[in-house]
């Protein structure tokens, strides 16, 4: 794992010493709440709609069981002893006290953690899928070039006042875990025909109140390139980028406006004159950051004790099914531990889960946990024949959920119980959908299906890309969710269809139902996703069964 | 433009805290809605809304919220101060556990 430098680690404290002075000319009145604003900001700090949300980076959602627990700490002492992991590999921290900011962010750099550009018009963090060095379907570990990207993009001085916010989003495996479509950047390992790797640049993807599929602007970027072709996209976003209008200030617009020949002359353009600029001295960087990153002395070891916990215990089946992923190690297993247990919050973990995940990675996992886009936390290396005794544990602590990737693994927003930009709730819808379908017993038969919820158009809740997106707004005066259906975040990403009035808070659970149970009557096998079948039969059969004949109709 | 004026209360989050409080006719920052001052006449509300906003030391983003009477004083209009009034519906935080308020 990475481990900062002399510099990472002055740099960082030198931030919280300047951050505690700007906390304590705010309380002191030296400093207005507009002059302290951007000041906290800066430092991931918002103020919410019952209190200050703390917005801490997890770089490229990796984690060590020291930051973990650290995590824990700062939930017990400063916080009501929880966190919220979303889906930028944040963790939020809902409702710190000003006064205590300074010192949670002292901590955080205890554990070589920050806050910094979590916020604001910058780079923020460099999101990478989150089985990165683990699956078995993956070219190369993308993390060592995400790091490069944190260390390039952190403070640097051209890119702190950029039109609009900027995500940058990495993977190394073909099946795209990190929604790379949906992001400002995103950037995808792939092989030449001489068997070189390098990247495909993906530019103007993202959701939001115009949510756009980006558009490859390079097939295959070499990959000692990268740093000096992705600020030519920065800055040419950062000179084209439409200042006057916030809405339309993302790059997705600018290369929509532009256009993709334009615009893709331009960044080649101002890369040749880079280029030469970067002598060499990222490349011996990359080759330090690449080493932090050498995968884990894996271990040799019989696997008989999975096959047979696997034969004898359903629940551990169940669990084995569902919530383990291929690892290029055949001994080993990818396990990703749901935080979506029925009826609770997605993406929230207590101070005693975190440090339970803590003890679980050191003790079977090299040490070694992420965070997925999905809320979720994972093992991303476990010896098949540790899985039984993981298992047990995760079931006594309420963390065996058996449902990754299925109805009830949601991605929910903050919505209106925390963010102040919400125009309706999210989490409850997220919490009865999951008990409703847990209630009826439906979930496995499903199967795979992802539900993504947001309280407002922001669409921090990646609602544009479920197969089933649920969007919150406010009509006169009531909450209303709107449906979409055929969203996809994978390499095939789309963005998913509206599919017609929006329903209130006490009718969507049960337009979900309608939904679903129109999708198991339909579908051609078992085997046919939803997504699958909606793909097959459109839009129509869904509409008949949420609106009836004639309301499909009106609808349409 | 001028729509006609509906009763507002002055609302705004504690600088040191950030949870939510309302302007009682007193001058004092509660965190009860039903302690608000209903402001009925729309000069007196933009007077009240500027007293709030030289308490620097005091809160944060001070606005005027919808409000309408009710049995034991000011109650909200929209479902957004609604919850504000409350705190998070997914967990007992916030207001509601904060508060011993007779009328939760
Ligand atoms: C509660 C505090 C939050 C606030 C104030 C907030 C604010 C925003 C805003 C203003 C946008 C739209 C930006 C634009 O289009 O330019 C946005 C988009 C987004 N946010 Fe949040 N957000 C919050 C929480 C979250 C959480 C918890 C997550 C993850 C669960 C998240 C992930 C995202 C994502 C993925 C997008 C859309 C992707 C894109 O940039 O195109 N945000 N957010
Ligand atoms: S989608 Fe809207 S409501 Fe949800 S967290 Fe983002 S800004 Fe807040």
């Amino acid at each position: 794992m990475y481990s900062y430098s002399d510099f990472d680690e002055a740099f960082v404290r030198a931030r919280v010493a300047q951050f505690t002075h700007q906390v304590e000319r705010r309380l002191d009145g030296s400093l207005t709440e507009d002059e302290f604003r951007p000041l906290r900001l800066m430092n991931g700090l918002y103020l919410q709609l019952h209190a200050y949300m703390l917005r801490v980076a997890i770089p490229y959602g990796t984690l060590s069981p020291r930051q973990m627990r650290q995590l824990a700490y700062i939930a017990d002492t400063w916080d009501k002893g929880y966190g919220h992991f979303t889906t930028r590999q944040n963790i939020q921290f809902n409702w710190p006290k000003l006064p205590d900011v300074p010192a949670i962010l002292s901590a955080l750099a205890d554990v070589e953690m920050h806050a910094i550009q979590t916020s604001g018009n910058t780079v923020r963090n460099v999101t990478a899928d989150h089985f990165a060095g683990a699956a078995a379907d993956e070219i190369e570990d993308p993390r060592p070039y995400a790091e490069l990207l944190r260390q390039w993009s952190t403070d640097h001085p051209e890119f702190q006042f950029l039109p609009r916010k900027f995500k940058i989003a990495i993977t190394g495996a073909p099946h795209d875990r990190a929604v790379t479509k949906a992001h400002d950047i995103g950037l995808r390992m792939v092989k030449n025909a001489a068997g070189e790797t390098g990247f495909e640049v993906i530019v103007g993807g993202g959701l939001g109140r115009t949510p756009m599929i980006g558009m490859t602007v390079r097939d295959f970027l070499p990959v000692e390139d990268l740093l000096p072709y992705v600020e030519a996209v920065l800055s040419v976003y950062n000179t084209l980028g439409r200042r006057d209008n916030k809405y339309k200030a993302r790059i997705k617009i600018t290369l929509h406006e532009t256009g993709k020949e334009e615009i893709t002359r331009l960044v080649e353009e101002r890369f040749a004159e880079l280029r030469p600029l970067f002598g060499g001295n990222d490349q011996k960087l990359l080759a330090d950051i690449r080493e932090a990153f050498a995968p884990p002395a894996f271990g040799n070891a019989p696997t008989d004790a999975f096959d047979a916990f696997y034969k004898a215990d359903p629940a551990f089946r169940a669990w084995a099914d569902t919530n383990l992923a291929a690892h290029r190690n055949d001994q080993y297993a990818i396990v990703t531990i749901s935080t979506k247990a029925h009826g609770a919050t997605p993406g929230d973990a207590t101070s005693d889960q975190m440090r339970l995940i803590a003890d679980l990675a050191e003790a079977h996992g090299h040490g070694d946990i992420r965070i997925s886009h999905e809320q979720n936390v994972i093992l991303p290396h476990v010896h098949k024949s540790d899985l039984p005794a993981i298992h047990a544990q995760l079931l006594k602590a309420g963390l065996a959920t058996a449902n990754v990737g299925l109805v009830s693994d949601i991605i929910a927003c903050p919505g209106m119980d925390y963010c102040a930009l919400a125009t309706a709730r999210s989490i409850p819808i997220a919490q009865e959908i999951a008990t409703h379908f847990d209630a009826v017993k439906l979930e496995h038969e499903i199967g795979p299906l992802k539900i993504k919820i947001s309280g407002c158009i922001n669409a921090c809740g990646h609602h544009h890309v479920g197969h089933i997106g649920i969007l919150g707004l406010d009509r006169a005066g009531v909450e209303n969710y709107q449906i979409t259906l055929g969203g996809d975040g994978s390499e095939d990403a789309v963005i998913g269809e509206k599919t017609g009035p929006g329903f209130a808070y006490d009718e969507i659970v049960p337009a979900i139902d309608r939904i679903l149970r129109a999708y198991l009557d339909l579908r051609a096998s078992p085997e046919e996703t939803f997504l699958m079948a909606y793909r097959r039969v459109g839009m129509e059969p869904f509409k008949t069964a949420l609106y009836g004949a004639e309301g499909s109709r009106n609808a349409a | 433009m001028s729509r006609r004026f509906t009763p507002k209360v002055v609302t705004a989050n504690r600088l040191r805290e950030g949870d939510v409080v309302y302007l009682a006719a007193d001058d004092r920052w509660t965190p009860h809605h039903h302690e608000a001052e209903l402001i009925e006449d729309e000069a007196h509300a933009q007077l009240r809304l500027l007293h709030a906003a030289s308490q620097r030391l005091e809160v944060v983003g001070a606005y005027l919220a919808d409000a309408k009477a009710g049995a034991n004083g000011p109650e909200p209009t929209h479902f957004r101060e609604a919850f504000r009034t409350r705190g998070p519906s997914n967990y007992f935080h916030g207001k509601q556990a904060d508060l011993t308020s007779p009328r939760a």
